[in-house]
């Protein structure tokens, strides 16, 4: 098969126009608009896709942060292990540098630097803990929410390793035992398995908002990222927004706002 | 057959010995498990037959529906909605493993491990203390 000039030039017009698109396109950081186009949310309106957003700015002092852990921790039991390397948490407080370790390097204010910042489990949607999972504990339901089947785990700390956001944790301890007051209302884990953040799931598919988003006071969004009226689209178009470790393509849905 | 007389005589005290728990304690159901019933609520989400023989079942069903598909609520035989949920739904009711599941399954020898994680509200005060 030949090829002639004209035809050629043609192709390698269209192939390097291509290239660049996607590379321009590939950073889930920058504009929220176009965070929210490369993630193709615009065209699936009648779909759900959970999201967060995070405003970092209206986290100011340390209660603000403890009010949303608390109503985590003390609803889904998670027990207060005092051992820092084998504690237990489904939503905590870390430092830009720890949180974003890839975008400290960037011309970023002091300011920005020096805050704290929410973390919890990024309900990737591109989860990589789904795929270790030699049991199919973990998974991903049709809304994006990644959970944990706690009657499948068996505790072999693959999910652990594969979650680039440290997002789990493993029972090293009786977790009862670390539990000031027990809620009756939602189990508690037993020794030998991982757990971590399942966005409520039980309260989403009530019709209820996630409890850190409604103990937040309004710092924090959430919604459906198909839907282009959801608060979390809005405040992502409007804003700039990061995302955590965007270049290994987990594709996080918790936004941060910066 | 050689021996016939003490073969058979020795076959027959072989059957009655095996069968001692049989015999013995034919008649005498002593050991019957005796879980106590809520005192406040008299109907259960299903009749009381279809609970004995199949409880276990239901609440694998409502395992796997609640967490693995998403479903919230269970439409029992008569149309009336309940939430499918051990701790939620069936200790309101019931509200000691101990007194109620625990009886029956110790007599029957059946260990299931809901209650590693799984917590009924009277246990919740003894945790709490």
């Amino acid at each position: 098969m030949s090829i002639s000039r004209r035809e050629f030039l043609k192709l390698a017009g269209v192939i390097s126009g291509v290239t660049v698109a996607s590379t321009v396109g590939g950073v889930l950081i920058g504009r929220g608009a176009d965070v929210l186009k490369e993630l193709g949310a615009e065209d699936k309106p009648k779909t759900i896709r959970w999201a967060m957003a995070i405003d970092t700015r209206q986290f100011k002092s340390d209660e603000d942060f403890q009010k949303v852990i608390q109503a985590c921790h003390k609803y889904h039991n998670v027990p207060n292990i005092p051992d820092p390397i084998r504690q237990v948490k489904w939503i905590w407080v870390d430092t830009f540098e720890r949180a974003f370790p890839t975008l400290e390097h960037e011309y970023i204010s002091e300011e920005v630097k020096k805050r704290k910042f929410l973390l919890l489990c990024n309900h990737c949607d591109n989860p990589p803990c789904v795929r270790v999972c030699p049991v199919r504990a973990t998974f991903k339901r049709p809304d994006g929410v990644v959970i944990q089947d706690m009657h499948r785990c068996i505790g072999c700390k693959f999910c652990m390793a594969a979650c680039p956001y440290g997002s789990r944790n493993y029972n090293f301890y009786p977790p009862r035992e670390f539990l000031g007051e027990i809620n009756p209302a939602y189990p508690t884990r037993s020794t030998g398995v991982v757990e971590k953040c399942i966005l409520c799931f039980e309260r989403l598919d009530e019709g209820k908002l996630p409890l850190c988003v409604e103990a937040s006071e309004g710092k924090m969004y959430f919604g459906n990222l198909h839907d282009p009226n959801s608060p979390v689209r809005k405040v992502i178009a409007e804003n700039i927004v990061i995302v955590r470790k965007p270049e290994i393509t987990t594709k996080p849905m918790v936004f941060y706002i910066i | 057959m050689y021996n016939s007389d003490k073969v058979i005589i020795g076959i027959i005290i072989f059957v009655l010995f095996f069968s001692m728990p049989f015999w013995l304690n034919f008649g005498r159901a002593k050991a019957l498990p005796k879980p106590e019933l809520p005192a406040d609520s008299k109907e259960c989400v299903e009749s009381r037959e279809y609970m004995r023989a199949y409880h276990m079942k239901m609440l694998l069903d409502w395992r796997d529906q609640k967490v693995r598909e998403g479903k919230v609520y269970y439409m029992n035989s008569q149309g009336k909605f309940y939430k499918m949920s051990l701790q939620n739904t069936c200790m309101k009711c019931h509200k000691s493993h101990e007194k109620f599941c625990d009886r029956c399954h110790q007599t029957v020898s059946a260990h299931p491990d809901c209650w590693r994680c799984h917590i009924a509200p009277e246990e919740v005060k003894n945790v709490n203390k």
